[in-house]
């Protein structure tokens, strides 16, 4: 039923604009995969190319074996949720559903009472049971997704597409949909590609993760992968806040001005170097030989953390340290720092 | 803080609810007295009073003589000529009104700003000017009219010409009404319609026409009203026949310059209550489909 797809160093542009410059991507039978990047990355771009919905200019999109330059729109056979849901307002929920069953050649349309029978099963799906014969503008935007949701699945798609599926949502639905995304996808297996710009949503979701940046492919990986292992600066700032240093890196340690930050570094690598440092990945300690001294100058809260900014000699941006104990320093306070773990990029 | 704001709410609801009975909604903007003040006045001065003079001139002339203006076939055959030029010109109007506005939205080509902008020039020119052109380009010696008149089809001075000059006025409204829902329905409702596997046909029979139709009908109403009035361009071009090629509006310049002002004002208010009639019946369907859209 769902399909591997492949992507073959995709290239598009519009105009003088390059949305995608090459990108290559393998998406496994059944795998959940997230389109990640900031607006103008191309990841919608590359969404509307697996859909037929744009050509490329070069490189190719095979479903398994299948070119899919040989297939018409109704052949793919995609299920494509819009970002504003697309649904046609001058018919009942249920004849939206219908609808892509309603529109096969005659020979391969299901009867009447079938197609009922297959509607009320995908509201169920997607727990809208009864509501039939409301009309879009009747829902709330949650319920108009999961319509959107099921009139996709309807056809029974080999390939499931979602354009930024909780783009248009408050922040409590967009919660509570993701966690019955997650669910419905594991209980019907389609091949699913979605795009979001919201780095939480792709981490929570995804199998893998496929970040997007300028039209180029950053890294592909496991949430767990691509945000404690980030391939490049891009990623590891785009997927969450991070502190940046400028060390020196002399004999598996990392200077940041003639002071040893970090330690037993595994990279052959050496001169001058960005640290990037998450503000989960600091912590207050008391005096170590690996430790960035500096001033206490706020503390915020931060949802269930705290968060200090602290002053550090030498740079022009403080640094944001998580607490997680309950002691807190206070303001004005001389701290060390020490960085349990850091991503380490050779400066440009 | 959360359970108190709650039963706010609720309670403010109920609040709505009681008073919804009276005709008066309870509203945070302010003027509404003042405001509907004005529009009454205003509709009053300018529609109501000269409309209500007319229909009280026209019962001042006695039912006997009523009855005989309504039934003379002169008048009848003008009111036939007038609203069945006017409903099928404002027909063709919908169609191809309906056709240029999506060319307008949804091409780019060179010159589209300039189609665009000539789209209004019905309005602007004055009406006796597109009369006097309209008849001269389909008069049989003129551009159009020589080109017909091989196949004995005559325009100028019949009632073919005036479904021209009808057609000619009526077009901004259809194409200025319809433009916006066009450019405002997304292109991803069509791209949902192909993904699904509908046709091109299916696509634009069963999910964008819908959804433009009550947009369509005011457009429709607003060209056969303005059809209906019209005068200016009209009278140049239909040759004025009675009983062939006269319209009502015509009819009603004709009697009073007899001094008839009691035929006037009845073929007058014949023109309005048969208008009224169908303005409002159309209005109905409109409010009906919006009701099921919400929208529009």
């Amino acid at each position: 039923m769902s399909v591997a797809v492949t992507i073959e160093s995709v290239q598009k542009s519009f105009s003088n604009f390059a949305a995608l410059r090459g990108v290559s991507l393998d998406v496994q039978p059944g795998e959940l995969v997230a389109l990640l990047g900031p607006s103008g990355s191309g990841k919608t771009t590359l969404l509307r190319l697996i859909a037929g919905l744009e050509q490329a200019d070069d490189g190719r999109v095979l479903f398994d074996e299948t070119d899919t330059r040989r297939l018409s729109l109704r052949e793919r056979r995609i299920g494509f949720v819009f970002q504003h849901y697309a649904l046609f307002r001058h018919m009942d929920v249920a004849s939206n559903i219908a609808f892509g069953l309603k529109a096969r050649p005659r020979s391969e349309r299901p009867s009447a009472s079938e197609i009922s029978r297959r509607v009320s099963e995908l509201l169920e799906l997607v727990q809208l049971g009864g509501l039939e014969r409301r009309f879009p503008t009747q829902l709330s935007g949650g319920q108009r997704q999961r319509v959107a949701l099921a009139r996709a699945l309807a056809i029974e798609p080999r390939v499931l597409l979602l354009d930024e599926p909780f783009g248009a949502l408050d922040a409590k639905v967009r919660k509570d949909l993701r966690g019955w995304l997650r669910d419905l996808h594991r209980r019907t297996g389609h091949t699913t590609l979605f795009v979001t710009h919201d780095q939480e949503e792709a981490l929570e979701l995804a199998d893998r993760v496929a970040i997007l940046n300028d039209g180029r492919l950053e890294q592909v990986g496991s949430p767990d992968d691509v945000y404690d292992h980030p391939a490049t600066p891009f990623v590891c700032e785009f997927l969450g806040e991070a502190n940046k240093l400028p060390v020196e890196v002399v004999g598996g340690q990392a200077f940041f001005g003639n002071r040893p930050v970090l330690g037993g570094l595994q990279q052959n690598q050496g001169g001058a170097a960005s640290l990037y440092v998450r503000p989960q990945h600091m912590r207050i300690v008391d005096d170590t030989p690996l430790a960035l001294p500096g001033v206490v100058e706020d503390l915020r809260r931060n949802g269930p953390l705290r968060r200090a900014e602290v002053a550090v000699e030498g740079l022009i941006r403080r640094i944001d340290v998580d607490l997680a104990s309950q002691v807190a320093p206070a303001i004005g306070e001389r701290v060390r720092l020490r960085i349990t773990h850091g991503s380490l990029f050779a400066a440009a | 803080m959360a359970g108190p704001s709650i039963s706010f709410t609720s309670r403010r609801g109920d609040c709505v609810a009681v008073t919804a009975s009276s005709w008066r909604q309870p509203s945070i903007l302010p003027g509404f007295g003042l405001s509907l003040a004005i529009t009454i006045s205003a509709l009053s001065l300018i529609v109501l009073i000269p409309l209500a003079a007319l229909f009280l001139k026209a019962a001042s002339a006695g039912p006997a003589d009523i009855w005989a203006i309504i039934t003379s076939a002169r008048t009848q055959a003008a009111l036939r000529l007038s609203f069945g030029a006017a409903l099928f010109s404002a027909i063709l109007n919908a169609i191809f009104g309906l056709i240029i506005a999506w060319v307008l939205v949804r091409y780019r080509f060179p010159g589209r700003r300039l189609l665009d902008a000539a789209v209004d020039l019905p309005f602007a020119l004055p009406t006796a000017v597109a009369g006097i052109a309209l008849a001269s380009i389909y008069a049989p010696n003129g551009w159009i009219g020589a080109l017909l008149a091989p196949y004995n089809i005559k325009v100028a001075y019949t009632p073919l010409g005036v479904m021209v000059a009808l057609v000619f006025i009526g077009l901004p409204f259809v194409v200025r009404t319809v433009q916006p829902v066009l450019e405002e329905a997304d292109a991803d409702i069509e791209e949902a319609a192909a993904l699904l596997g509908a046709s091109r046909l299916r696509t634009i029979f069963r999910v964008i026409l819908p959804g433009i139709v009550p947009a369509l009908l005011t457009g429709f109403v607003l060209a056969f009203a303005r059809a209906v009035g019209e005068y200016g361009s009209v009278i140049f071009i239909a040759g004025n026949v009675p009983m062939f090629s006269e319209i009502a509006p015509l009819l009603i310049v004709i009697r009073l310059e007899q001094f008839d002002y009691a035929g006037a004002s009845v073929v007058a208010t014949i023109m309005l209550i048969v208008s009224f009639a169908l303005i409002l019946a159309i209005n109905g369907i409109q409010s009906w489909s919006r009701g099921r859209l919400g929208h529009v």
